[in-house]
């Protein structure tokens, strides 16, 4: 077990949301769109060092910049 | 008694398709969140009596995050709750984050109706929900719907009718993902699937480099198909029906009307060398309606036909993830690049598309690089009638000019222009193969739209030019603007006209530019500064209307700049 953030997460990673930084609005924002604490993700894929993230939640894939993902810190299994 | 119907759902679940078959009344719909950026309404009649449908934008929650939001939010607030119904439009493969909105709206105590659209497509994936088990957890109707076919539209309507209320308790967030947890478990069923191509190609086309390989190909073949159609529309239809079919009829007409009276001058314009020229002559029978039916329609269509196709597959989103880390450079996000390509057919419904980039520095960015850096199909098919006839090498040139204007003028903004640039947070929809009558209703309506809104600009663009020549009113309006035209762009300075001419309407500039005999390079100067300049008169009605006086005036003024430093650049680089 591991606290590391969305961004530094490996492709086909699964993971368990622990944290959210970042001010209400985007709080309010994720937790529409199914992104909550306790949720479980998987990383699909990174574009560059510093591009957008894609995720799986649920039946939905995500995108979210770079900026945004690292406000997520993920508990991975390995 | 029902006066309202409010559509609700998600970004893109389908509401405009079900709203289309509501009402009638036909409006674009595509697979990816944010096709619907104004409030649609339309009238829908339930046993002789008529009621009001809107078709909101989507959202994810009553929470309102982003403005479109915050709309749904006030005008479900406005009318009385015994006055209103609202259809609640669900992605059936997507119930679980849908639902999240759904229970919202009952928390709130609106009178719902649940729409499960998609039905079909749900069952391709392998999900399959118990009406039955959902209607009872949920306490409301639940009517599977497949919008694009119209099944289940009937039982919808039916159950409008007697609608009810039925307030759910307010719940926190967490609560109400909880209780979601355990509807899904009761109501829906899953079977596992294998990995299909589609799912293959899913995954690959959100992969950094395969991404980028699809996405290359599928903008180059994208590119070929458009030109490949808009040129054999072209040649295989439009110029024959102009030459074999009009042109005799006006030869008739010619000699009627006497070749030196005004009205021959109004109607056919000049004919050059004792013929009538439809690139040249400037009348309103010849030019003007040669222009728009034989040389900008048939890339009009072949442009939407493309655009239909991407748009519907859904492969506009994942271009956004792709190119979200070069937009950032110009102070965008990848979404952004959904606003450019609708540019590339009209700037106007690009503009419009800005709606769903969040900040107004980013509109104000976009909106202004799509207005100067982004040729609409109108203004290329001038630039290929202008430059066609030489090597490609000069069409290719303008659109690398205009490459570089973008980046170099969207680094300059994105250090200049105040405000902040949020970060790219959007839904990825499945691949879908795109329903041959929904492209086609789709390309119609932007046909009918283009000639609506082009074609009297046209001719009354070359009404207008006619008059002022047959007067010679010009030369007052040349000799002012000679010393810039001549002196830095090395244009002549009758060019002044077609240029200003093309602020109005770019498909009316060509046909003056063609008669004054320019060289290579003063063609190609002339399509580059038509290309800068905003598109036409349309474009900067919306944009006052989009983002206020004091943005379009800035534009306006970038515009400028941008035109005379790269006219001046270009007229003494180029030998």
């Amino acid at each position: 077990m591991k606290k590391i953030s969305l961004t530094q997460m490996k492709g086909k990673q699964k993971g368990i949301i622990l944290e959210i930084s970042g001010g209400p609005g985007l709080q309010n924002k994720f937790m529409s769109m199914g992104i909550y604490k306790g949720r479980e993700i998987t990383k699909i894929s990174h574009i560059g060092l510093k591009g957008p993230v894609a995720i799986k939640v649920g039946r939905s894939v995500l995108v979210l910049g770079h900026g945004v993902a690292n406000k997520i810190v993920i508990e991975s299994h390995d | 008694m029902i006066k309202k119907i409010f559509l609700v759902g998600n970004p893109n679940v389908g509401k405009s398709v079900v709203f289309s078959r509501l009402t009638g009344v036909q409006v674009i719909s595509s697979n990816y969140a944010g096709t619907t950026v104004e409030i649609m309404r339309g009238v829908l009649k339930l046993e002789d009596q008529e009621i009001e449908v809107i078709d909101l934008p989507g959202t994810y929650s009553l929470e309102p995050a982003s403005k479109a939001e915050e709309v749904v939010v006030s005008l479900l607030n406005e009318p009385a709750k015994e006055e209103i119904a609202v259809i609640n439009i669900v992605d059936s493969t997507n119930l679980e984050r849908n639902l999240y909105l759904t229970l919202q709206l009952l928390e709130a105590g609106l009178p719902v109706i649940v729409c499960l659209n998609m039905c079909d497509e749900a069952e391709h994936h392998g999900v399959s929900i118990e009406i039955d088990s959902l209607e009872k957890l949920l306490g409301v109707a639940v009517v599977p719907t497949c919008a694009i076919t119209g099944s289940g539209i009937k039982t919808l309507l039916e159950k409008i009718k007697d609608i009810k209320n039925k307030p759910r308790e307010k719940s926190s967030h967490r609560d109400r993902w909880q209780a979601i947890g355990l509807i899904i478990e009761q109501a829906q069923r899953l079977t596992h699937r294998h990995h299909n191509l589609r799912e293959v190609l899913e995954d690959a086309s959100v992969r950094p480099f395969s991404g980028a390989l699809i996405a290359i190909g599928v903008m180059l073949a994208s590119f070929e198909v458009v030109r490949f159609i808009g040129e054999n529309l072209i040649s295989r239809i439009a110029d024959p029906i102009f030459l074999n079919f009009y042109q005799p009829l006006l030869i008739k007409l010619s000699p009627i009307l006497g070749d030196e009276s005004f009205l021959h001058h109004l109607l056919i314009g000049d004919l050059i060398n004792g013929k009538i020229d439809f690139k040249q002559s400037l009348g309103l029978l010849t030019t003007a309606p040669y222009i728009e039916f034989a040389m900008v329609l048939p890339y009009i269509i072949s442009f939407y036909f493309v655009l239909g196709l991407l748009e519907d597959i859904g492969i506009l989103p994942r271009l956004a993830m792709l190119l979200d880390n070069l937009l950032h450079h110009i102070g965008l996000h990848g979404f952004a690049i959904i606003p450019v390509l609708l540019g590339l057919g009209c700037n106007v419904p690009g503009i419009l598309a800005t709606r769903n980039l969040e900040s107004r520095r980013e509109r104000f960015i976009a909106a202004t690089l799509i207005s100067i850096g982004v040729p609409c199909v109108a203004l290329q098919a001038m630039i290929f009638g202008l430059l066609g006839k030489f090597s490609g090498f000069y069409v290719t040139g303008v659109y690398l000019v205009l490459l570089v204007i973008w980046v170099v003028l969207g680094v300059i903004l994105n250090h200049t222009a105040k405000g902040y640039s949020p970060e790219l947070l959007v839904e990825i929809p499945p691949y879908r193969i795109p329903a041959l009558s929904t492209l086609c209703k789709k390309l119609l309506l932007r046909i009918k739209g283009f000639i609506i809104e082009a074609a009297p600009l046209v001719l009354l663009g070359v009404l207008i030019i006619n008059v002022l020549l047959y007067f010679k009113l010009f030369d007052l309006f040349t000799g002012l603007f000679a010393p810039v035209v001549k002196g830095l762009f090395g244009l002549p300075k009758e060019s002044v006209v077609a240029l200003v001419m093309g602020l109005f309407r770019k498909d009316v500039a060509v046909g003056m530019l063609m008669p004054l005999a320019l060289s290579v390079k003063q063609l190609f100067i002339a399509a580059v500064l038509l290309a800068v300049s905003f598109p036409c008169a349309a474009t900067f009605v919306v944009f006052f209307k989009e983002l206020g006086l004091r943005d379009l005036l800035k534009a306006t003024l970038i515009m400028c700049v941008v035109a005379l430093v790269t006219g001046t650049l270009l007229n003494f680089a180029i030998r």
